[in-house]
């Protein structure tokens, strides 16, 4: 086994062990911080990929600046009792739980039925297209269309947290 | 050389925790960060392919995702902030008056 293959696989169990922990834990903070950890091991797996570009705006925006609007929220929503936080467990879940199970095992069986069709090892080119310079280059020409279109999204979001989020006056 | 299939497999096995955390959590935060689980393991499979086939348009792609995502995590957060407000609950069990 070589070192890569133990690499990759040291970070995918850090990503699976943190990513059951953010779904199974009582208290939202702690759910957060796992994330973050999440989203960082993901950064890691994207830099082991030659992504990073993507590897860093991963940590800036998402590690950086969403989770920092949900530990904000988490702070401000003020859970007073502590059974607001218990969940039951019901037949519900068990469902759900059941139902997910069955959703991984068919996408795991599609990709591995699919096996021979994939390449693999990564393309020779792969360390030049995930610089800054390379990203840079595709999205100011072949997808500035989209990306002026990004600035209206964000516009709207802007707009609709605002509205959403403001004291009703009177 | 790790096979494409190992980053796959791994983005499906996280799709799937969130999926998990969106169905049986019932606190709104909890059931959001699970959607951004969600997001980031989808991601992870364009990142992958990208890498694989020699293309940037996948991390083009992630880059479009991103933005989605701090634009559905401010909307989100709002209306969380605005239930809260009106209700004094995040459970979404308690959160059911458009159920008609």
């Amino acid at each position: 086994m070589s070192i890569d293959t133990i690499v990759f696989l040291i970070l995918a169990a850090a990503s699976i062990i943190s990513a059951i922990l953010v779904i199974t834990r009582r208290s939202p903070i702690i759910s957060v911080v796992y994330l973050v950890f999440n989203f960082i091991i993901l950064a890691i797996i994207y830099l082991t990929l030659h992504a990073q570009f993507i590897a860093v705006i991963q940590v800036i925006v998402y590690a950086g600046a969403i989770m920092v609007l949900f530990l904000f929220v988490v702070m401000l929503l003020n859970f007073a009792k502590e059974e607001m936080l218990t969940e039951k467990v019901t037949y519900k879940k068990r469902i759900a739980i059941g139902l997910a199970v069955v959703m991984s095992v068919q996408i795991i069986i599609g990709i591995s039925t699919s096996f021979g069709e994939h390449p693999n090892q990564l393309s020779p080119v792969a360390t030049q297209i995930g610089t800054v310079e390379h990203i840079g280059k595709v999205l100011f020409t072949q997808y500035l269309l989209p990306f002026e279109i990004t600035s209206i999204l964000l516009l709207a979001a802007i707009i609709g947290a605002v509205v959403l989020a403001k004291k009703r006056i009177g | 050389m790790i096979p494409l299939n190992y980053y796959l497999a791994l983005s499906a096995i996280l799709f799937s925790i969130g999926v998990v955390g969106v169905l049986a959590r019932r606190n709104a935060i909890i059931v959001f960060m699970s959607i951004e689980l969600m997001l980031n393991s989808v991601n992870l499979t364009l990142v992958a392919f990208s890498a694989y086939l020699g293309n940037a348009t996948g991390q083009i792609f992630v880059f479009f995702v991103l933005t989605v995502a701090a634009a559905e995590a401010a909307v989100g957060l709002a209306i969380i902030i605005a239930l809260f407000r009106n209700k004094m609950t995040v459970n979404i069990d308690e959160i059911n008056i458009m159920k008609w």
